[in-house]
């Protein structure tokens, strides 16, 4: 029992990052997505020359983040949640509700985690 | 500073190029005189080499010939001014109309350039000032209209490649623009004059309207805001933020005349002049701080607006149809 309570520990330690796959998203057209919407005039997305903001967070390793906004965990049912409508979480954020549907936010996300720390 | 394809800013890209796609009767005189050009200057290059090969490798009797007097007084002299003389007047046929000054009851828009935005006036049949717009300039498709040029700043130069000719915005003086679109749609323009910092930046589109909807454009342009009660609170911070000390929405007490109208800053299809999409993200970052944006820019950032208070007040100006 203790070992299988061990084993488990340790597969949870070896998965550092959480399921972090949208299935059937596209990245690319989520890129696509973050440039036609203009994220990049708050933030600096990774893929993006220009415009890069710096009114909202950097998204340079976004997938090894823990949190969103420093305050949800980083999953991706919050993600693509927060994407569409951000103040519903987070009253006081900056960042409007997109008006984003749930697939592109869902296309949006699966770019993001393809932002690694290195 | 490398620019990764904003929405408007497609007036330099494309297949063909915008400069050799006209889209307007002002702007098909051009294309014909580039080409024309391009192919008189082969025709002389051409010549020229042939006549260097011959002098350099051709029997003794042509080199005779190719070192007379005659020569020199027929191909160095007489061509050249009888060729380019016919280029000129040529030329001056084909443009002469692009800037000549606005016939009575001719349609005009005064478009001023600034550091580093498009300040565009309406003018009624009297050539009064009916209302003042930012960097889009509407025109009805099928119809010249007379673009007056200025600037009170430094030199800019509007160019609208598939529309016209380029032409410099010099302070103290008012060029004539004269541009027409065969088919409603919106064209990319440029300034094409380095003016300071952010130059490559400033940019704006042209949208031309079928003759229909545009008198429908001008009155819904001409007609004053009207905020919905539901953005009192992103008024509110517009107006505790002193943004209407230079900007003006007319019908609310905002009357800044140093930046951008935006009385109906929603309805445009780009923000910043022509180089990001608008809607209430980049309004919101715009305001937040535009000089991570475009540096140099003359709106200071403001990092004394609050989340809450940052999405009011652009969800108020995304609203200003």
């Amino acid at each position: 029992m203790i070992g299988l309570a061990g084993a488990t520990l340790v597969a949870c330690a070896e998965k550092a990052i959480p399921e972090r796959q949208i299935v059937g998203a596209d990245p690319a057209r989520g890129l696509t997505l973050i440039k036609a919407e203009g994220c990049g005039v708050c933030h600096r997305v990774p893929g993006l020359k220009w415009p890069r903001g710096g009114v909202g967070g950097s998204l340079d390793s976004f997938s090894s983040q823990a949190m969103i906004a420093g305050r949800s965990p980083n999953r991706p049912d919050v993600l693509v949640a927060w994407l569409r409508d951000a103040p519903a979480m987070a009253p006081d954020t900056a960042m409007p509700a997109s008006g984003l549907s749930e697939a592109q936010a869902r296309d949006v996300a699966a770019y993001l985690y393809t932002l690694d720390a290195d | 500073m490398p620019i990764d394809a904003p929405p408007a800013h497609d007036s330099l890209k494309g297949w063909p190029p915008p400069a050799l796609d006209p889209a307007g009767p002002f702007a098909a005189p051009l294309n014909s005189l580039t080409w024309g050009l391009l192919a008189m200057t082969a025709a002389v290059l051409a010549i020229v080499v042939i006549a260097l090969a011959l002098a350099l490798f051709a029997p003794r009797a042509w080199r005779q010939k190719l070192g007379g007097e005659r020569l020199v007084w027929i191909a160095g002299i007489a061509f050249p001014v009888v060729v380019l003389s016919a280029l000129l007047a040529w030329g001056l046929t084909l443009t002469h109309k692009l800037s000549e000054p606005p016939r009575p009851g001719e349609l005009r828009i005064r478009v001023a350039g600034e550091m580093w935005w498009w300040r565009v006036a309406y003018l009624d049949a009297a050539g009064r000032e009916a209302f003042q717009d930012a960097n889009e300039i509407h025109i009805p498709a099928g119809r010249p209209v007379a673009l007056e040029l200025e600037s009170t700043d430094v030199i800019h130069s509007l160019w609208i490649p598939r529309l016209g000719g380029k032409l410099d915005m010099i302070p103290g003086r008012r060029n004539i623009l004269r541009v027409e679109a065969d088919q409603p749609g919106e064209y990319g323009a440029q300034c094409a004059e380095f003016c300071g910092g952010p130059h490559a930046l400033m940019a704006l589109v042209v949208v031309a309207h079928a003759p229909a909807d545009y008198e429908a454009w001008r009155a819904r342009q001409a007609a004053p805001a009207v905020p919905a009660p539901s953005h009192a609170a992103g008024q509110a911070v517009f107006g505790r933020a002193g943004c209407g000390a230079c900007h003006a929405i007319r019908g609310t007490e905002a009357n800044g005349l140093a930046g951008p109208d935006l009385t109906h800053v929603g309805a445009r299809r780009t923000l910043g002049a022509g180089v990001l999409p608008n809607n209430q993200g980049t309004l919101a970052g715009w305001i937040g701080d535009s000089q991570a944006i475009k540096p140099g820019n003359r709106m200071p950032a403001y990092p004394v607006l609050s989340g809450q208070e940052l999405r009011d007040v652009s969800a108020y100006l995304e609203s200003l149809k």
